[in-house]
């Protein structure tokens, strides 16, 4: 295959490109020439197959500017090298007419050369072991089926000829790890692993030079070829998990309006200073926090505090970084930025909490801890047996205690946990999930306890009016034709309402007017109409998030309630189904919360719940012994987040508790989280199963080895045939 | 036996290649996409006519 990407055209034809009409084609050549060509990353989620590839590839190519456009469809992500003068938003606007979601990264944040660099590291000392490994198991069978004397020395010298550098360059993980490992004072699984690539090359090659018959070059080369697919598996599932990881973090390109001498420019968020003047758009989230100077607004604090009822912003209104602007546009005084901003003093908070943490001890972890002194304990044991029972027989003894460690060695149990969950967290992509943390789904199977966030968790953020139909109908028809002109989002769903299917038509409402912060107001039949905050149209306010309608002299109220994001009552009722305690813990308004509750048939919930509040009570459930699992995605869940057991948020979710959570949900639906249960249930069964097949294999062998009857060729084929059942026992998870 | 001498020799020297390609395929970034190798084999877009 040529390394030319795809089929990108060097320029766009004139034909195609109306600029390049009007325009002398040399001087685009010229400004082509004089420009560098930027690079600029797109992720794609929903790039999923080779008509994907093509589409997406063909579209891009079309824009004009564009040299070239190449998919990748392992990180899901599109990379364009275009003129200097294209930008992100034109492209993700023409991806978007294809029917593609595209997102701009910052590049700058996505520089994983370095963990790039470890996986090709790996990769490469991969392809020598196993290039190594064919070339002195064939030796090895030719010696195992008895070859005469002098082609068995022979045989020998190549194997060590291959062997040796093989597991010289190789082994350097293992090494080095095991000697960080002893200069710590710790016995790690490396060091077992490293004494036995050691000991066997050294026996090997005494061996070979005295002209001896057992030479263990195969088992050695082999076992670094084993131990390395592990690492790599285990390597690859992290380096996946943290690009997309990274990707999320990368999707937010921080930048703020600052009006300058009364011009605005555009500019990343660390350059901003107090005292600058920050304009914020509707529909746009605070950069900064910060004073209202002039504009009025509502504000949306729920990824803040968890309230969903919008808050009235006007001059000398307090705003903190991280809220949404919702109606009017904002000019703000900034009083702290970047660093200094409430919201990143929170997610450093939530930094100090979580390296305080007590580290959860992984199985494998676990397991090596188990099995590493007691490798020692055999292998030193079988030297100092025999030589006591040959009467100081040193080369007879080492030979045995090389054997025992060469046997013993975890091939299958270095393979045991990453072929599992290289498996598992593959199959968790492909339904939504990111697992971030490497023992997440160990930690996953042994949740007996649920806690959900309500707002922006269970809930979409976006409002659903009730009980429509106890308006009258001309009621509807006003409050339809006023909700049309305003883009807040009560309005916009007032608006979205199938009015039509109840035989209503929107009421022709005459200078519209928005007052942002309040609501809307216009002329029907010549009356003055307000629809808008309780305050401003008259009205006593309702308990629950509603809107109001003044109409000849008498105030109507919409009421409305939190839409539930997909797959949420089918999850609830599974967890509950599943014998799990289900518990809702919100920051909202009583009102609100307890109709969620009973709309989920949830008995346990908690309203007007401070973020204190949720960490104290995921504390208390832990130490009253239940491990919970905690889903939520504002500011206000984020130390509720790192204090459980172990922590879902969806990818909407302010990168605070992206941060601080294990798992990431990609999509909208929450169906994947019952999946996740179900399979990292399996995934620990198997892993178990696992540890049992090693053990069994090591249980038969060993004896053998004590025994003096290990031959190279026991070993080889206990080795192989472990690493196998493991890996294939991996993939039986469905 | 005198065969050996000659074809060890030649089987290392042939694996040896492979090994070669393997830094080179590493090298030349093939395996920064593996699933999106595999389907652009299948792409249509070349079939009735060769890239021009």
């Amino acid at each position: 295959m040529s390394a030319a990407p795809g089929y990108a055209q060097p320029y766009p034809s004139p034909m195609a490109c109306p600029g390049c009409v009007a325009a002398p084609m040399q001087a685009v050549s010229a400004t082509n020439n004089t420009l560098p060509p930027a690079r600029l990353m797109l992720s794609l989620p929903s790039a999923h197959c080779v008509a994907c590839m093509t589409t997406v590839e063909a579209g891009l190519a079309a824009v004009p500017g564009v040299l070239s456009a190449r998919v990748n469809l392992t990180l899901r992500r599109v990379s364009v090298e275009a003129a200097a003068d294209v930008t992100a938003d034109g492209l993700i606007a023409a991806l978007a007419r294809l029917g593609y979601e595209a997102h701009e990264l910052d590049p700058g944040l996505l520089s994983a050369t370095e963990t790039d660099r470890q996986g090709q590291d790996l990769l490469l000392r991969l392809g020598v072991a196993g290039f190594a490994m064919m070339n002195v198991m064939l030796f090895s069978v030719a010696v195992w089926s008895g070859a005469p004397e002098a082609t068995r020395s022979m045989f020998h010298w190549i194997s060590a000829i291959i062997a040796l550098p093989t597991v010289a360059f190789a082994g350097q993980p293992f090494f080095r790890s095991a000697w960080a490992a002893l200069r710590a004072g710790r016995l790690g699984m490396d060091v077992p692993i490293s004494l036995a690539l050691i000991l066997a090359c050294a026996i090997s090659t005494f061996e070979t030079v005295m002209g001896g018959d057992q030479a263990y070059f195969d088992a050695a080369v082999s076992l670094t070829f084993f131990l390395l697919a592990g690492r790599y598996l285990d390597h690859r599932t992290r380096a996946v998990a943290r690009s997309a990881a990274q990707e999320l973090a990368a999707l937010e390109v921080p930048r703020a309006h600052v009006l300058r001498a009364g011009v605005e420019v555009i500019l990343p968020l660390a350059e901003v200073q107090p005292g600058d003047t920050v304009l914020v758009r509707p529909g746009g989230r605070m950069p900064v926090d910060g004073v209202v100077v002039t504009g009025t607004s509502e504000v949306d604090r729920a990824l803040l505090t968890g309230e969903s009822l919008p808050a009235y912003a006007g001059p000398g209104t307090m705003v903190s970084a991280g809220e949404v602007n919702l109606t009017g546009p904002l000019t703000l005084r900034v009083i702290a930025a970047g660093r200094h901003s409430s919201l990143h003093r929170m997610a450093d908070l939530v930094g100090v909490a979580e390296s305080a943490k007590t580290r959860y001890t992984g199985l494998a972890e676990r397991a090596a801890r188990i099995y590493a002194p007691l490798v020692h304990i055999l292998s030193f044991g079988a030297f100092g047996f025999w030589m006591v029972q040959t009467g100081g027989d040193l080369r007879f003894a080492v030979n045995i205690s090389a054997a025992v460690l060469i046997i013993t060695c975890p091939c299958a149990l270095g393979l045991a946990v990453p072929a599992v969950v290289t498996s598992a967290s593959g199959k968790l992509f492909r339904k939504g999930l990111l697992i971030k943390h490497g023992t997440a789904l160990e930690r996953l199977a042994e949740v007996d306890t649920v806690v959900f966030d309500k707002t922006g968790t269970l809930t979409l953020g976006l409002p659903q009016p009730v009980d429509l139909l106890s308006h009258a109908p001309d009621v509807l028809a006003v409050a339809a034709g006023l909700a049309a002109a305003s883009s807040h989002p009560l309005a916009v769903a007032l608006a979205a309402q199938d009015l039509a299917g109840l035989g209503i038509t929107a009421a022709a409402v005459t200078d519209l007017r928005e007052v942002p912060g309040f609501g809307v107001e216009g002329l029907w039949q010549g009356a003055r109409v307000r629809l808008g905050r309780a305050a401003w149209v008259g009205a006593t306010p309702l308990p629950a998030t509603g809107t109001y309608l003044s109409l000849d002299g008498a105030t109507h109220a919409f009421a409305f309630t939190d839409s539930l994001r997909p797959g949420a009552a089918a999850l609830v009722a599974a967890l509950q189904s599943a014998n799990l305690r289900v518990v809702l813990m919100s920051g909202d308004a009583k009102g609100a919360v307890s109709d969620m509750a009973s709309r989920l048939q949830i008995a346990d919930w908690t309203a007007d719940a401070l973020p204190a509040d949720k960490a104290a009570r995921i504390a208390a459930l832990t130490a009253a012994g239940h491990k919970v699992l905690m889903v939520g995605d504002g500011l206000n869940d984020t130390a509720a987040l790192v204090g459980a057991h172990v922590s879902i948020s969806p990818a909407q979710a302010l990168d605070a508790a992206r941060v601080a959570s294990d798992i990431v949900l990609l999509g909208q639906d929450m169906a994947p989280i019952a999946d996740a249960l179900r399979i990292a249930k399996q995934a620990r069964r198997r892993i178990m199963e696992n540890f049992a097949v090693s053990a069994i294999y090591n249980v038969l062998a060993v004896p053998l080895a004590l025994a003096g009857f290990a031959t190279p060729l026991a070993a080889a084929l206990a080795m192989s045939a472990s690493s196998v059942t493991v890996s294939l026992n991996a993939l039986r998870l469905k | 036996m005198d065969i050996l001498t000659w074809l060890i020799p030649a089987s290392l020297i042939l694996a040896a290649i492979g090994l070669v390609g393997f830094f080179w395929a590493l090298r030349s970034r093939q395996f920064e996409d593996p699933q999106g190798d595999a389907s652009r084999i299948l792409k249509p877009d070349w079939d009735d006519h060769p890239k021009p």
